[in-house]
């Protein structure tokens, strides 16, 4: 099992069950899923699944916990050889942990390099690190960090990779109320200005609807729906649009809507 | 007894004390894992470290009574003035019996140090290569667990069969003991490396040898030093033994020509020189530990 490097380009995953050859993606498209499907001990979590990512587009993911969410999002990361179906991923991707994941013996700025194959990979992840605001923070120990400082060196470390795919595992699910609102317009930011295509798997509507071009919906191993939204950011919550999308996302999430507004 | 006072004010922020102790060889994964221990102040553990030292002085302070009022024999245990002198004696004069004490101290310590040096490094590869893969695994840890097994003393005959009685069975006996457990505690250090972190090595693309070099022997590091701890003590004491066969130099000759003439003394000298020189390798990991683990000290000092 090879080692999957970010800078390899189109790598193409192509699970056991496999049947036709996987389709050429169309241009834009920095992934593509077709058929997908993974079953853990014979329970069915992603079902026949199809995703199109295009460049430069932030998608955001919910569905009830158990729906596979993490699951797709694995997959797409190459963390999950037993997948079946198509799957081509045509662009570096970067991953963004429930949890910071920072290496505790690697001080701050040594984990944004880690791996990187740059002529000075310590002055890129400096930057990085600037970028996110813990420029100051470079030669801490991770262990010193708050969860907000730590969340953000990972951002950092999954930027400095120039992703053509950003991958984010609910990446703010752990922080407190007020650092999530700051690295909601962090994230946004560095999306603007890098603009890779964006998979947001969250558990809170709000967050999908503050952030995203697109909402899924993810129930019973497929994607039950999906809301494009267009109103410019930063996005105003009470927006008579984001109310209406509110309720109906959260009918689809099974969720009783009646004190909603 | 300076030494045991470095020891001890050293061990504040250490990995937990190696359950097994120098003279017997650990189970696999038995041995505690280390753990960060916030919430020990530095003053209280500098108080702890001065506590430590009153039983070892009660001990000797035990001793010389006993010694001196008579309640043993001099002849079985001799006062500690008495070991001081004979040791003094056996520095600055060279006997025919017992060459000097510190002539036989290094040759002592070159021969851990060389059996040390082969079976420390050859542990450390064959756990890492136990650790990474299932193939591995199958092909060296029933080896490495059956090696455990087997009584080391008891290979002694064997060894001068195969090697003669010069320095190479002293050296293999010694190798195979330090061996051992610092196999054991890598391999199960670099199997208790969080799954998360060589996940993340995964997504960043990592090649095998910065996996290694900077996920899986860094993760493992606790584990290794708990292991190079009890691999010491274990080289310490396979030298005894190997040197008090055949061995015309070292310690365990001194220990030898003590015996065959008669004095307990020089027996004893001998004994607290391998007690000082395995309490001071010990103090050297540790001092490794110190610098090696800086980066869980960041819990306490915030």
């Amino acid at each position: 099992m090879a080692t999957r490097n970010p800078g390899d380009l189109a790598a193409e995953r192509t699970g056991p069950g496999a049947v036709a050859a996987p389709e050429v993606a169309a241009p834009g498209v920095v992934a593509q899923t077709r058929g997908l499907s993974r079953s853990f001990a014979g329970h069915v979590v992603l079902d026949d699944l199809d995703l199109e990512i295009r460049s430069g587009k932030f998608l955001a993911m919910i569905g009830r916990s158990g729906t596979g969410k993490s699951t797709l999002l694995r997959a797409l990361a190459g963390l999950d050889r037993d997948v079946t179906g198509d799957l081509t991923v045509s662009a570096p991707v970067s991953v963004v942990f429930q949890e910071p994941r920072l290496v505790p013996w690697k001080r701050v700025g040594a984990n944004v390099s880690l791996g990187l194959r740059a002529s000075d990979p310590r002055g890129v992840a400096r930057s990085a690190l600037d970028e996110v605001g813990l420029a100051a923070r470079a030669d801490a120990w991770p262990l010193t960090l708050s969860g907000g400082e730590a969340q953000r060196a990972a951002l950092a470390r999954a930027l400095v990779r120039d992703p053509g795919l950003l991958l984010l595992d609910e990446p703010f699910s752990a922080l407190d109320a007020l650092t999530r609102i700051s690295m909601h317009a962090l994230v946004l930011s560095l999306w603007e200005r890098h603009r890779p295509a964006v998979l947001l798997v969250t558990h809170d509507v709000d967050e999908a609807l503050a952030l995203a071009d697109r909402v899924l919906v993810l129930a019973d191993g497929k994607i039950a729906h999906s809301a494009d939204i267009t109103l410019d950011r930063p996005r105003d919550r009470d927006h008579p649009d984001l109310v209406a999308l509110r309720i109906r996302l959260l009918t689809e999430l099974g969720v009783a809507t009646r004190d909603v507004d | 007894m300076s030494v045991s006072t470095g020891t001890s004010a050293s061990r504040r922020g250490s990995p937990a004390e190696p359950a097994a102790g120098a003279g017997s060889l650990p189970i696999a994964g038995v041995t505690a894992a280390p753990q960060a221990r916030p919430g020990r102040g530095a003053p209280a553990g500098r108080h702890r470290g001065w506590l430590r030292l009153i039983s070892p002085i009660v001990v000797l302070a035990l001793w010389q009574i006993i010694s001196v009022t008579g309640i043993v024999s001099q002849q079985k245990l001799p006062s500690l003035t008495t070991l001081w002198s004979t040791a003094v004696r056996l520095i600055t004069t060279t006997s025919p019996t017992y060459g000097t004490l510190q002539g036989a101290m290094a040759i002592s310590l070159e021969r851990v140090a060389v059996g040390f040096a082969i079976g420390g490094s050859l542990a450390v590869i064959l756990a890492v290569i136990a650790g990474l893969s299932r193939f591995g695994e199958n092909a060296v840890d029933p080896v490495m667990q059956a090696a455990r097994t087997l009584p080391l003393f008891g290979l002694i005959p064997v060894f001068i069969v195969w090697f003669g009685i010069g320095e190479t069975p002293k050296i293999t006996l010694i190798a195979l003991g330090a061996a051992i457990p610092l196999y054991l505690n890598t391999f199960a250090g670099i199997r208790g490396v969080d799954g998360k972190l060589a996940e993340l090595g995964q997504v960043l693309g990592l090649s095998r040898r910065e996996m290694i070099r900077d996920i899986m022997l860094p993760g493992a590091l606790p584990m290794i030093l708990v292991g190079l701890r009890q691999s010491l003590g274990v080289a310490w004491l396979a030298l005894v033994v190997a040197e008090q066969i055949n061995a015309n130099a070292g310690l365990g000759f001194i220990i030898n020509q003590g015996e065959t003439f008669l004095q307990q003394n020089v027996i004893f000298v001998a004994l607290f020189v391998y007690l000082i020189l395995g309490l001071l390798t010990d103090y050297i990991v540790r001092l490794i530990e110190r610098r090696a683990l800086t980066w869980r000290r960041g819990i306490l000092e915030t």
